[in-house]
């Protein structure tokens, strides 16, 4: 944390030092665990990935830290982030106004339907920093605005600027969206599958432009996906999520050439195009992703898994394996070369 | 942009065409010589003779189309046939009262509708959401008519606040017209805002989903600020919609709440008219209700280009 009350801005922003803490957040609905004890911890700097499969609970992660989780959901726990003195779980609606869009923003899946259809592009990206007052006026916010989507890679931007919505491709909008993310220079940036609606031909442009926009501005960013390529690329570290848990986290080396848990090595499995079983046939993690509420206790995963024991039905703790780094499984994978699963004083709770 | 416009104007254009041979074809279809039923039953038929060419009733009915609608585009309709007075100062010293009932009425309804229909949609998980929409129904399924009689009979005759009844032109006595306008603006106001408030309830819920509000919520807007600046603009595409056809209602409806508070409005002259058989002046008043409710429709249309760029601006 960096002195109270000074907000470490843009360039002058420090290496040291962690942007965003979470510890043990829950997202419940009516009693429902839809998330669950979370922790972790984001770097200055530092681009970390959060996959996992659809019911995940990636999505609630990334809401629950912009507080912006649907109506009848509610957050647990805390998540403090750099240059912000309150905690943002249970901060007030304008507390968290002023958190938003500054010190936090956001990119999120949808580009189809994320602008205001009847504004044009150009005024929304510079209300976002009128709305924070980082401009002194409409006219700077203005030039500011066609500033950021030539960032983004838009053509003509002056003329882009004035467009709508509708008049702009998905591709198009979604780096409207990155550059009125990116405009009040935010420390963390979450992007929620920003690619996955895109064209296949568009989706590594935009990809370069993200990671190009948030080291440009030395910022944090959480990014989540169930594409693991993409990780593979953009991010330093990953987390693996099921069942609203975070199951295995660590660098996205170690974690995808020697996965430890068990649902990692099954979604990496699932990825791997050049492998196919006696038939022809990708190999998959067998069953799905059952609906929320609906996991099994202990270990979320062991209705699933090929691994699991009557050990598997009380909750595996954390094992630490590393900095940051570390699973949550009883039948690790690779258990003879990794530190025994025992071990686990050093969790990071 | 023009070419859209044009289109729209063509098609209003055409509209008023037919539905002037329709209203025109009605009347001349009803039985019963209008001469003759003006003169009475006495009349003897070399005065029926006379009228009929005296109003030209002799001629073509294609003749007798074109004279008619040559007569309201000029803004000279000619003479009624029972009381042979003219008939265009009528029409205009009525239309204009029935427009002042009109249009504070609108006024009136949209005035309470968008803020408490917003406030519904905004609570409507809420005691308070839920209280207002019981209200709002309760507002629906009276009929307007009836709330002037339980108005007059509150404000005017058991706490004698207002004047039951009656109307002064503003230029004679601007306090009396206004005091005479306020029950009847209510009574046909209130429960087109009570329908209203439900279509700018259910619009403003339907854009509280729109992911767009998140996105502006993401930026750094309040809840509310949000939808003030990026929803309401979003929602009023149905709203207005819904206020051309409640606009057109209100000019109907009219005819029914100048009646209960003795208003000399279109919808009087109308009655009266009909009763007397003076079928020119009935076809006259149909035709210019019938107007304005192709103009209302036309502004609608206008109003949806205006306020959505999507209609307006092509693809690039």
């Amino acid at each position: 944390m960096s002195a109270a009350g000074t907000r470490a801005r843009g360039r002058g922003r420090g290496d040291a030092g962690d942007v965003l803490v979470v510890q043990g957040l829950d997202v419940t609905v009516r009693e429902q665990m839809l998330v669950e004890d979370v922790t972790f911890t984001v770097r200055s700097g530092e681009r970390v990935g959060l996959i996992g499969e659809s019911g995940s609970g990636k999505s609630l992660t990334a809401l629950a830290l912009m507080g912006l989780l649907p109506e009848g959901l509610t957050a647990t726990g805390s998540v403090r982030v750099d240059g912000v003195r309150h905690d943002l779980v249970g901060a007030d609606e304008r507390a968290m106004s002023r958190v938003r869009g500054r010190d936090i923003a956001m990119v999120f899946q949808e580009p189809m339907t994320a602008l205001n259809p009847t504004m044009r592009v150009g005024d929304q990206v510079a209300e976002a920093m009128l709305i924070h007052r980082t401009r002194p006026n409409r006219k700077a916010a203005h030039s500011a605005a066609v500033e950021l989507l030539e960032q983004v890679g838009l053509p003509d931007p002056p003329d882009t600027a004035r467009a709508y919505p509708h008049q702009l491709s998905g591709g198009q909008r979604q780096r409207v969206v990155l550059a009125l993310a990116l405009a009040n220079d935010p420390a963390l940036l979450v992007c929620d599958e920003p690619t996955t609606a895109l064209d296949v031909t568009v989706q590594a442009f935009v990809l370069d432009l993200i990671v190009q926009g948030v080291l440009d501005r030395r910022a944090a960013m959480v990014f989540i996906t169930h594409d693991l390529a993409v990780v593979a690329t953009v991010c330093e570290r990953v987390m693996v999520m099921y069942g609203g848990r975070i199951v295995e986290a660590g660098p996205v080396q170690a974690v995808f050439t020697r996965p430890r848990h068990r649902y990692t090595q099954g979604l990496l499995g699932a990825s791997d195009l050049a492998v196919v079983d006696d038939r022809g046939r990708l190999a998959t993690i067998p069953g799905s992703v059952p609906a929320a509420g609906r996991f099994p206790a202990g270990c979320v995963f062991r209705n699933r898994c090929a691994h699991a024991t009557a050990l598997c039905e009380t909750r595996p703790p954390w094992t630490a394996t590393g900095n940051d780094a570390g699973f949550a499984c009883h039948h690790p994978a690779d258990a003879a070369d990794a530190a025994p699963t025992s071990a686990s004083e050093g969790r990071q709770r | 942009m023009i070419l859209r416009l044009l289109q729209r104007l063509a098609i209003l254009l055409i509209s008023l065409a037919v539905s002037s041979v329709i209203v025109f074809a009605f009347m001349a279809v009803l039985p019963g010589d209008p001469a003759r039923v003006a003169l009475g039953v006495n009349a003897t038929d070399s005065s029926v003779a006379e009228m009929r060419r005296e109003f030209g009733l002799d001629r073509s009915p294609v003749a007798q189309y074109l004279s008619w609608v040559t007569g309201l585009v000029t803004l000279d309709p000619g003479n009624s046939y029972v009381s042979s007075t003219a008939i265009g100062p009528q029409l205009s010293d009525r239309l204009q009262v029935t427009l002042w009932l009109v249009v504070a009425a609108m006024a009136l309804a949209v005035v309470v509708a968008i803020p408490v229909g917003t406030v519904m949609a905004v609570r409507h998980r809420q005691v308070s959401g839920l209280a207002l929409s019981a209200v709002s129904q309760l507002g629906v399924a009276i009929p307007a008519f009836l709330a002037g009689i339980l108005l007059i009979t509150v404000f005017a005759v058991n706490l004698g606040w207002l004047p039951a009844n009656g109307w002064t032109p503003p230029a004679d006595d601007p306090v009396m017209f206004l005091k005479q306008l306020v029950l009847p603006v209510l009574s046909l106001g209130l429960v087109q805002a009570a329908v209203l408030t439900r279509y700018v309830r259910s619009a403003v819920l339907d854009v509280l989903r729109e992911d767009y509000l998140r996105t502006a919520r993401a930026k750094g807007l309040t809840p509310m600020r949000a939808l003030v600046r990026h929803g309401l603009r979003n929602a009023a595409v149905p709203v207005v919609t819904v206020l051309g056809l409640q606009l057109a209602t209100l000019l109907i409806g009219a005819v029914v709440v100048e009646r209960v508070f003795v208003i000399p409005g279109l919808g009087s002259l109308l009655l009266d008219s009909v009763s007397q058989r003076d079928l020119i002046m009935v076809q006259d008043v149909v035709m210019i209700l019938v107007v304005a409710v192709l103009v209302v429709n036309f502004v609608v249309d206008l109003l949806y280009l205006l306020i959505d760029p999507r209609l307006r601006v092509g693809a690039r």
